[in-house]
């Protein structure tokens, strides 16, 4: 079974490549270049800030921007373009072709962040001229980053089962724009007092994803480390809600039709 | 690669059986309503025959194939595939399908495409070498196995398809329309293809509206409208259904003689210095040519004219088998037991 | 023919087409430059908070509110730069972008001791509002308890801005405790708690801060602060030696040549930018012309 998920995955990572999804790196490194120039000319002390902001926030954004755009259309134009037609009818499960086309998309979204990585580093030591230990420090936020699209890509996929994609990306967006402000929700409905409201926000809170607790790129900036616990906590909850999403995927797949 | 206790299958088992098969589809946007796409299909093929399934467009062809390869999903009834039911995924290892106008991933080359088919069914890595080499060389597109896929014509595609669908060596081979797109040449080494297959013992199940190729390849077919079958039989037995007719053509002969055979024949036809004279009953045919042989006539050919198979679609299709079949009212067999 | 004719037609089009372009790209940009002149003549300089709460607008960031502080603080900058340019006296919206910046990243130090300085400056330096100054400066402390040198610009305000020196006795005594705190912190309170205003404080005061200034425009006001400073001692120096002069002399001194004469100077005294004292009818000491040095700094309110 590996090995059908894996050639799946490999397959998918490189249409990635073949369609020169991998050149939004030249824009996020120009972007990076520009701001190393210009912001020098602005402050000292604050250099190193600046980039630390601008640079994860960059490789989070074009990381999103990535996973939605992708993921939208991972399973929809296979069914689409009617080439899943010559893979489902061979003896492929079709739990694997899920697990091979997230596997896939994940991949691409690695090698990008990496490269991306790389860059933002370099750009940070042309700025301050070296490289501290310390600066490691904003792997964590990295890791982070991949973690939030990690679930960005199980939502895309499975929405891309159902619907359309421009319906999927609006949906995608829309419930990783909610689960920003979850704590808002949840806040609101307290503040409401009725306890149906309450009791509502509540579950939304527990059931939509939560993303904001992956948001650490301010702290970073300033140089502080995430909480061990921290780091621990948003990976088993990564990798269970993208259990939640690929299972959800898998079952609605299951009884797909390709007419 | 996951082992399947591999049932041997005899002469007298069948390949492929639908019993009851039925699709259902829901049409309409706000009340839906059930459209049949198939209604009660129940058929069999045996192993080693090349069976066509024949029809017009929108007869439930395709919808028949993609049930059998799990693409739909059945209404009701069952089909078995090699004796195994259709849920079994292992089973799929042991066929090949080639689905209808073929659209393969754009950004992968021929090469690239098969060894990513050969990858899903496990090959190891010399045998999917070798298998996609001789792939490729059997369906023609050695030279062109390095060109990405979107830049095939169709009649390579549907070459590629053909590659995809026997890259495991299958022994049941399904193909949707094999022949659409192709040039006479390329139908021809189809045509040949599928000869080929059977000589190896494999089962060929395809579907065409191409009646000519189906009377060139098929052992049995069976005949589809709107969802029914309309009738399934040998084919040898289907052609010799019907009024034979013999055809006796002549060159110049004295009007005497045509009156004469006038009397014998159901139809004359004078096309310049030839006469085609049909006569339908064996023994009226030794008279003539008795006549002919006696008055001097001189003849080009004696041919019995047997009924196409396109004249049995027709029937079957329009529901006008008296016509046909004249006098003799045969009934179209269903199928065969 | 008809061929020759449509394919001049076809190229005869495409110039068109292409001129087109060409004259409604220039029209464009003549237009937007039009706008602009006639916007900036109606005084609308673009002064545009484009959000009011900065805590609204961290909700609204998912995430990137660090970045988003980064561009506030820029806007800080380039604000203040412009408007110091312009000469103008007032800073409205200094107060407002450093306020939205902080609740983005109450982390940035740097906003806060920027504020402390230009906001609580009297015009043409600052903003002259001392209190929101305070305000910020609290934020800063409430959101960073161990950064001391916070507590040292409260003290600061306190000390130059608002001559409160009790206050900023306490200030600079509350700083001293903090992890880090540089020993003088407690010398800066004792100080003040002794002697008020003695120019010796303020110049200690002013050299830290251009010590540590984060950045250029910082950097520059200790600059022209310790210039003053220092010319304001010397000055006072220079006027105890005209009455010196005078007491024995009888006489007031016209020239510096006449000090020089007498052994009191070395040479005719010149101001840390370089140009000369002079010395004015009223016999004190002044600056000359020309000079750079600005003691209105040094005014009080």
């Amino acid at each position: 079974m590996m090995n059908r998920v894996a050639s799946i995955a490999w397959h998918t990572f490189k249409e990635s490549v073949r369609e020169r999804v991998l050149y939004n790196l030249i824009v996020f490194a120009l972007l990076l270049l520009g701001a190393a120039i210009l912001f020098g000319s602005i402050s000292v002390g604050i250099e190193r800030i600046i980039i630390v902001n601008l640079g994860l926030s960059s490789i989070a954004v074009f990381g999103l921007m990535m996973a939605i755009f992708i993921g939208i259309t991972l399973v929809w134009k296979e069914i689409d373009r009617r080439t899943i037609f010559s893979i489902l009818s061979k003896p492929v499960r079709r739990a694997e072709f899920i697990f091979g086309k997230y596997a896939g998309l994940m991949l691409t979204l690695l090698i990008n962040t990496a490269i991306m990585t790389a860059g933002f580093y370099l750009a940070l030591f042309y700025v301050k001229r070296t490289l501290e230990f310390a600066d490691l420090v904003a792997l964590q936020a990295v890791y982070f980053i991949l973690l939030q699209l990690a679930m960005v890509v199980g939502l895309a996929l499975l929405f891309s089962c159902i619907t359309t994609p421009v319906l999927a990306a609006v949906f995608t967006f829309s419930l990783y724009v909610i689960g920003n402000f979850l704590n808002d929700i949840r806040w609101f409905g307290q503040e409401t007092g009725s306890p149906l409201v309450m009791k509502f926000t509540a579950a939304i809170y527990y059931l939509l994803p939560n993303f904001s607790n992956f948001n650490v790129i301010g702290q970073i900036a300033h140089g502080q480390r995430v909480p061990g616990y921290l780091l621990i906590a948003n990976s088993f909850y990564a990798l269970l809600y993208v259990a939640i999403l690929l299972s959800a995927a898998i079952l609605i797949f299951e009884q797909r039709e390709f007419k | 690669m996951e082992r399947v206790a591999v049932e041997v299958l005899t002469e007298d088992m069948f390949a492929v059986e639908t019993i009851d098969l039925t699709k259902d589809y829901t049409v309409g946007f706000w009340r839906k309503r059930p459209k049949r796409a198939l209604d009660v299909l129940t058929l069999q093929v045996r192993v080693g025959e090349i069976f066509g399934l024949l029809g017009p467009n929108g007869a439930g062809k395709s919808t028949t194939l993609k049930l059998l390869v799990r693409l739909i999903f059945p209404t009701s009834g069952t089909a078995r595939i090699l004796g195994r039911g259709l849920d079994e995924v292992a089973i799929r290892a042991r066929i090949g399908f080639l689905p209808e106008n073929p659209y393969f991933y754009d950004h992968l080359t021929a090469h690239e495409f098969l060894t990513y088919a050969a990858d899903l069914f496990g090959l190891g890595k010399n045998e999917r070498c070798r298998r996609v080499g001789e792939l490729l060389e059997k369906v023609g597109l050695v030279g062109s196995e390095n060109v990405a896929l979107r830049k095939f014509s169709k009649g390579m595609l549907q070459r590629v398809g053909i590659a995809q669908a026997l890259i495991n060596d299958p022994e049941l081979v399904f193909l949707d329309e094999p022949m659409s797109g192709l040039d006479p040449l390329g139908r021809r080494e189809t045509r040949d293809l599928i000869l080929e297959l059977k000589a190896a013992g494999k089962t060929v199940f395809f579907s065409t509206h191409i009646l000519s190729d189906a009377e060139m390849l098929c052992d049995r077919v069976a005949i589809l409208d709107r969802g029914r079958l309309q009738g399934c039989g040998e084919l040898r037995e289907i052609l010799n259904l019907g009024v034979s007719v013999t055809e006796i053509v002549l060159d110049n002969p004295l009007s005497n003689l045509v009156e004469g055979l006038r009397a014998l024949s159901t139809r004359i036809v004078r096309t310049g210095e030839r006469v085609r004279v049909e006569i339908s009953e064996e023994s009226r045919v030794a008279r003539a040519l008795n006549l002919i042989l006696k008055q001097g006539g001189r003849i080009v050919s004696v041919n019995p004219v047997k009924m196409s198979l396109e004249d049995y679609f027709m029937a079957s299709v329009s529901g006008a088998a008296d016509k046909v079949y004249g006098s003799r009212n045969v009934e179209i067999p269903l199928a065969k037991q | 023919m008809a061929a020759p004719m449509e394919f001049s037609a076809t190229r005869w089009g495409r110039a068109v087409c292409f001129s087109f372009l060409i004259v409604s790209y220039v029209a464009v940009v003549f237009l937007q430059w039009g706008i602009d002149q006639r916007l900036s003549a109606q005084g609308r300089t673009g002064e545009l908070l484009y959000a009011t709460s900065g805590k609204t607008l961290r909700r609204l960031c998912l995430g990137h509110e660090g970045l988003l502080a980064d561009i506030y603080w820029t806007r800080v900058v380039q604000y203040f730069g412009r408007k110091r340019l312009e000469h103008s006296r007032r800073f409205d919206l200094l107060g407002p972008l450093l306020s939205i910046t902080t609740d983005l990243d109450p982390q940035l130090i740097i906003a806060y001791r920027f504020g402390a300085i230009f906001l609580a400056e009297k015009p043409p330096g600052g903003a002259g509002r001392p209190e929101e100054a305070l305000q910020l400066l609290r934020r800063g402390i409430v959101a960073n308890p161990d950064y001391w040198r916070l507590w040292q610009d409260l003290g600061f305000i306190y000390y130059w801005d608002l001559k409160d020196y009790p206050a900023a006795a306490r200030a600079f005594q509350a700083g001293s405790e903090r992890p880090g705190a540089e020993i003088w912190m407690k010398v800066l309170a004792a100080s003040v708690a002794a002697g008020g205003g003695a120019l010796s404080t303020s110049r200690l005061l002013w050299s830290q801060i251009y010590r540590e200034a984060a950045n250029d425009q910082i950097r520059k006001a200790a600059e022209e602060h310790l210039i003053a400073l220092q010319a304001q001692e010397e000055i006072n120096q220079l006027n105890s030696l005209l009455a010196h002069f005078r007491n024995q002399t009888g006489r007031g001194a016209r020239s510096w040549a006449e000090l020089v004469l007498a052994g009191h100077l070395r040479e005719a005294p010149r101001d840390p930018t370089g140009v000369a004292y002079r010395i004015g009818p009223d016999e004190r000491v002044a600056l000359g012309p020309g000079s750079k040095v600005d003691l209105r700094l040094l005014q009080s309110d």
